[in-house]
Parts: structure tokens; C-alpha cells; sequence
């Protein structure tokens, strides 16, 4: 099990962090979430893994699973789904404002270059 | 248990959400109730100021849970200058946006505000490292609010990757917290702190990475090599008084830097030894080099401005990055004029491009009205960031010199600092006569007459208008002619930083009027509920079964 979750999260995150290096902002987005997934199957896992045993208190319970992870994953959760739709809405807005989707700056853009 | 400690957060907490739903159609309102509670916050923040100035660590337990399970805030007297710090500069940022209408140019700024400032001030506070990564988050999301108020397309463009860069920054942190956790099995502060120095040398590379990992995430935030980026970019697209207060942003990171690694990390746990410092010193170092040439290649005012912050923001890291108390007391000096310094420059081109008809271009143009006094401000502001006498950045960047002399490599760093400074000074002095000099002869010289007259009154700077920046200023001022009270109390912080023992006895030993874990009986559902709210839950240890 222990190799299944690994290849997972590794996968995961390669996937996310090659979309999060394209230059346009839907895959970016996508490779985001991706990512979000591989941290929170990692958070999830950093209480060890352990199958079938109740996080909370039990009297037939022999074994425990760490419910701190747990609580921790439902925290990440609400804060990067909140977090996408945040940036769903700018990347939306700046397509609209600058009629393409294109996450890097031009040297006009930027301040940078001459007016 | 002294409940003031968590007005900070609270009092701007419940206000955000006042000023956003019931005061949204009533500009005047919504000016009067942030103003009061900035005004509200810096008391606040004085009051705790005064608390915290006798050394005395004070604990504020959410919940009364004992602590390594529920969440603490810490008051010491690094946190409380911070807060100080926030709140005057929170203040003055909100007349200014007031005073000049950036705030009717958008929607829901004074809202944004707030809750900008409960995010800073709880980042500071907090003494949990998840809890931090939550308020992290909260400082954030209002950042990335203010970034892009008022729109536009290139302040959108910067604002997405501004977004983009700091949300794989918070996937970083996730990653970096989980390591943590699995390796010492709790996330407050202080129990990091004791669990850090347990771990022997050969079983360090986990808690290594982790410490790496935060080190990453803290320089996201702080703006530094390489991952410095985002800055200019957002920075000189941000509306000014919005960039003025991302001034305290960038010390976030410094703060979490300068808290976790040597409260948690520092340099005597066996598991971590020098390697904070042997990664943060050249980064910071390529940062300083990196701000000075920005400075000296931008063609716009904004850009350059963005520049010098970062060149700063290298000094500061460059200060932290020595790990010592007394190079702590010279970075903590620093911080205090950086910030104050970035705000007041921000606030002043505020001003002055408001009135050029050419936009923040750095080329001769017609003279705009008062050349003279904002010339006067701008002189003072660009000195105080390149760090010249008889301003605190020159006593800041002498302290900061000073402090890295133990040092192997000194030379070099000293070269780079001060190259840095002198590349500044040339980029200002050339952006300042294009913008003053040329620019009141370019008027006298051309064709058209002075269009002086057609110009509203409304566009000479008034008092109102004015004392923002020169409070800030002034700031730089008192900061000097105070240097030496002011590095007394930092040195006092500094020590108080480099001796954890106390912080971690506040945290962990004195814990009477909690509740007993042991003697509870409405266990579960409780346990339960209070876990969503993060480390409140009963096992603060990973079970061994999954093994």
C-alpha cells in the first residue's frame, strides 16, 4: 500500500508541477489543483497509514489512526478550493480584460518596457 | 489570561465583515469605521507593546486547551513590535488611500484592509506552525484582493501570477508542514522547538528537508533569490497605497524566517547546525545585487521603486541570515526603517504620478504643481531607502555591516552591500532630476504655456493628503534621532529570540487554568469538532501501528 500512495503522490505532483510551468493560465490551474491533490494525499499520509482502525475513541478499538492529519487535510482542503476559485476568477477576469490567457508578462505589461 | 492578546485579530476580524455588508454603499462610513479601527489597533498594539517590554512571555491558549494540543498565540517582544509596526503603518496607509480616493476606485477595499491586517497581525501572533500557514493564507487571499483592486490589464496580468506564484508557495508549505509533523509528531512552536533537539544527527534528513522546505516557503514570501520573481512585477502594478502596505508583506517572511529558524531550527540543534545560514546568505546576497540593477536598468518610477524594496529586502535577509543575536538586533533596527521607508517612497510617487501627465515613464515632462515640495519629499524618501545619512537606513545598513563581519567571506559581502547601496543612489538621482530638474525646464521651454491655471484645484496636495507620507517620513526621523533606545529594545528583543528556553517554558510548563485532557469526559465529539479547527485534537502523536 505503502508504494501505491508514493507513486501516487509522486505522479501527482510531477503532473501538477509540468502544468504549473506552461504558459498559459488554464493548465496552470489545473496543474494547481493537481498539486493540491498530491498534498493533501501526503498530509493524509504523514499520520502513517493504517486501514480499518477509528480515528476517535472507541472502547472495542484496539488501534488508532492519527486524527490530527485528518483535521489537518479538511483545513487544506477548504483553504485551496477556496483558493481556486479565487484565482479561476482572476485568471478569468485578466483573459477577458487582455483577450488572451497567457500567465507571463510582456515587457509593455510589466512596466518595463517603452511606452 | 490576558484576552487582549487576541484583539488584534479579532477586533479587525469582526470589522471586515461590517464594513462588507453593511456599510458597502456609504464610502464615508466605511472610511470613518476603518480609520477608527486602525486607530483602534495601533492602541491595542501600544498597549501590548508596553506589556511585552519587560520580557515577560505571555501565552493566550484558544479554548484554554492545554498546549501542544489546542493553538496558542504568543506575545513577546518581537511579536508585540511587529503588531506596533502593522498597525502605525496600517494607518497610515488607510489615511492616505482616504485622503488621495484610491479607495473609491474599487470595491471593498476598506474591507480587504482589515482583513489584510488580521492576517499580518494573527501571522505574527501565532505560535503553531499550521495555524501560521491558515493566517498565512488569510493575509493572502486579502493581498490578492488589494493587488488587483481597481483593475486593469496590466495590474490583473501581475495580480494572476502574483496568485499563481503564491499558491504553489502555500502547496510548499502544506508539504513542508506534513514533513514536519511526521517526523516530531506536533506543530506548536515551542513542543517543535524541544522535539528538533531531541533528534539525533544521523536521523536528521527528514527534519532537514522540512526545514528547507519552510525555508523556501518563508522566501517566497520574503521576495527572495530565487524566488524573487513576483515582486517588481506586482509590486509596481499594485496601486500605491496598496504597495505601501505590501511593505510589511515581505517581513512577513522575514519574520517567519528569523521565529522558525532559530526558535525551531537554529543554529545549536544538532539535526540542523549552519545550514539555514550557509543557504540563506548567498540568496540573500544575489537578492541585494539583483535589487541594485534593477534599480539602475528600470524606465519607469514604479519598477525601480519595487527594485530598491528588494535590494532592501536582501540587506534584511542578508542581517537575519547571520544568525546571531546581534546580527538580529541590526535586521530587526533594519526592518523597522525598510518598512517605513518603502511605504513612505511608495506614498510619495503616489502623489506625484498622480499629477504627470506621462505616467510613472522617467522622462522630462512639464513641471506638475508644488515641483518644489515633492521634489522635498521624494529627496527624503529615495534617501531613506538608499540607506544615506542622516536618515535610519544609513544607521541600519552600518549595523547591518557591522553585525556580518564574523563572517568568513566579509569582503564580499560588503562589497556587494555597498555596490548595491551606490547602484541605488545612481538609479535615484537619475530618476529624481528627469522627474524634477528636466521636467520644471521642459516646461519652461515648451511651446504650449504651463496649463497651471486649467488644472482643478483639487490636484495641489493639501494637509490632508500630505501628512501620510510625511508621517511616515517623520517615522524615519524619530527612528534616528531615537536610534538609541530603539537599538537598546531590539537587542533586548534579540536576546529574548536567541534564548528560547523562556518561550518554551511560557508555552509548555506554565499551562495552570486549562483544562485537563486526562479528566475529560465528553471526550469524543468534541475532540472531534475542536480537530476541524486544527491541532486541538487528543493525539498529538502519529500511532506506530501503520509502521
Amino acid at each position: 500500500m505503502e508504494l501505491v500512495v508514493a507513486t501516487t503522490i509522486g505522479g501527482l505532483t510531477a503532473a501538477g508541477v509540468y502544468l504549473l510551468l506552461r504558459l498559459r493560465a488554464f493548465p496552470v490551474i489545473l496543474g494547481l489543483t493537481l498539486l493540491t491533490y498530491a498534498v493533501n494525499v501526503f498530509l493524509f499520509a504523514t499520520g502513517r497509514l493504517a486501514v480499518g482502525v477509528p480515528p476517535v475513541l472507541d472502547d472495542a478499538a484496539t488501534a488508532y489512526s492519527d486524527p490530527l492529519p485528518q483535521a489537518l487535510v479538511l483545513t487544506a482542503i477548504v483553504i485551496s478550493f477556496g483558493m481556486t476559485a479565487v484565482l479561476v476568477l482572476i485568471a478569468l477576469g485578466s483573459a477577458l480584460e487582455s483577450g488572451d490567457d497567457r500567465v507571463d508578462v510582456t515587457e509593455d505589461a510589466n512596466g518595463e518596457g517603452d511606452a | 489570561m490576558n484576552h487582549w492578546i487576541i484583539a488584534p485579530v479579532v477586533l479587525p476580524a469582526l470589522l471586515a465583515p461590517i464594513i462588507a455588508f453593511v456599510m458597502r454603499h456609504d464610502i464615508t462610513l466605511q472610511r470613518a469605521a476603518s480609520l477608527a479601527g486602525a486607530v483602534m489597533l495601533t492602541a491595542i498594539a501600544a498597549g501590548l507593546f508596553m506589556l511585552s517590554a519587560d520580557g515577560s512571555v505571555h501565552v493566550y491558549r484558544l479554548g484554554s486547551w492545554p498546549a501542544p494540543f489546542g493553538i496558542v498565540l504568543v506575545l513577546d517582544r518581537l511579536s508585540a513590535l511587529l503588531i506596533l509596526l502593522t498597525s502605525v503603518l496600517g494607518l497610515i496607509v488607510l489615511m492616505h488611500s482616504a485622503a488621495s480616493g484610491w479607495d473609491t476606485r474599487g470595491r471593498h477595499f476598506h474591507a480587504l484592509m482589515q482583513f489584510q491586517l488580521m492576517g499580518i497581525c494573527g501571522a505574527f501572533l501565532t505560535g503553531d506552525a499550521f495555524n501560521l500557514f491558515v493566517l498565512f493564507e488569510i493575509l493572502l487571499i486579502a493581498s490578492y484582493g488589494l493587488a488587483i483592486h481597481s483593475g486593469g490589464k496590466a495590474r490583473l496580468k501581475s495580480g494572476l501570477q502574483y496568485v499563481i506564484m503564491n499558491l504553489a508557495g502555500s502547496s510548499l508549505f502544506l508539504i513542508a508542514l506534513g514533513t514536519l509533523y511526521a517526523t516530531t509528531g506536533t506543530l506548536n512552536i515551542a513542543d517543535l522547538s524541544v522535539k528538533v533537539r531531541e533528534i539525533p544527527v544521523e536521523e536528521a534528513a527528514l527534519v532537514r528537508v522540512a526545514a528547507m522546505l519552510l525555508m523556501i516557503v518563508f522566501a517566497v514570501k520574503a521576495a527572495m533569490f530565487p524566488v524573487q520573481f513576483w515582486l517588481p512585477g506586482t509590486y509596481a502594478n499594485a496601486p500605491a497605497p496598496v504597495a505601501a502596505l505590501f511593505a510589511i508583506m515581505t517581513k512577513v517572511g522575514a519574520y517567519a524566517i528569523l521565529r522558525m529558524h532559530t526558535v525551531v531550527f537554529g543554529p545549536d540543534a544538532d539535526a540542523i547546525g549552519s545550514l539555514s545560514q550557509d543557504w540563506l546568505m548567498p540568496a540573500a546576497l544575489i537578492t541585494v545585487a539583483i535589487g541594485g540593477l534593477g534599480v539602475l536598468g528600470s524606465r519607469r518610477l514604479m519598477p525601480l521603486i519595487a527594485f530598491a524594496v528588494l535590494g532592501s529586502t536582501g540587506t534584511l535577509m542578508l542581517a537575519v541570515s547571520a544568525f546571531t543575536p546581534y546580527a538580529a538586533t541590526a535586521a530587526l533596527y533594519y526592518l523597522l526603517h525598510s518598512t517605513m521607508a518603502t511605504a513612505a517612497l511608495f506614498l510619495v510617487a503616489d502623489l506625484l504620478l498622480a499629477r504627470r501627465e506621462s505616467g510613472d515613464l522617467l522622462r522630462a515632462a512639464p513641471a506638475t504643481v508644488q515641483n518644489g515640495f515633492l521634489a522635498a519629499l521624494f529627496f527624503a524618501a529615495a534617501i531613506g531607502i538608499a540607506g544615506m545619512p542622516p536618515l535610519s537606513g544609513f544607521l541600519g545598513k552600518l549595523l547591518v555591516l557591522d553585525a556580518v563581519r564574523v563572517a568568513d567571506y566579509t569582503w564580499l559581502i560588503w562589497a556587494v552591500v555597498l555596490v548595491g547601496s551606490l547602484l541605488t543612489i545612481v538609479g535615484f538621482a537619475r530618476a529624481g532630476s528627469l522627474l524634477f530638474w528636466k521636467s520644471t525646464s521642459a516646461a519652461f521651454a515648451g511651446p504650449e504655456p504651463a496649463p497651471e491655471e486649467e488644472r482643478p484645484p483639487a490636484n495641489t496636495i493639501g494637509p490632508m493628503l500630505a501628512a501620510p507620507s510625511v508621517l511616515a517620513l517623520a517615522s524615519l526621523a524619530a527612528l534616528t534621532i531615537f536610534a538609541g533606545p530603539v537599538s537598546r529594545h531590539m537587542e533586548a528583543t534579540a536576546e529574548q529570540l536567541f534564548d528560547p528556553s523562556a518561550y518554551v517554558t511560557a508555552v509548555l510548563a506554565d499551562q495552570e487554568g486549562t483544562k485537563d485532557p486526562s479528566s475529560k469526559s465528553h471526550g469524543d465529539e468534541e475532540a472531534a469538532a475542536k480537530g476541524y479547527d486544527e491541532s486541538g485534537a487528543e493525539a498529538g502523536t502519529p500511532s506506530e501501528e501503520g509502521h
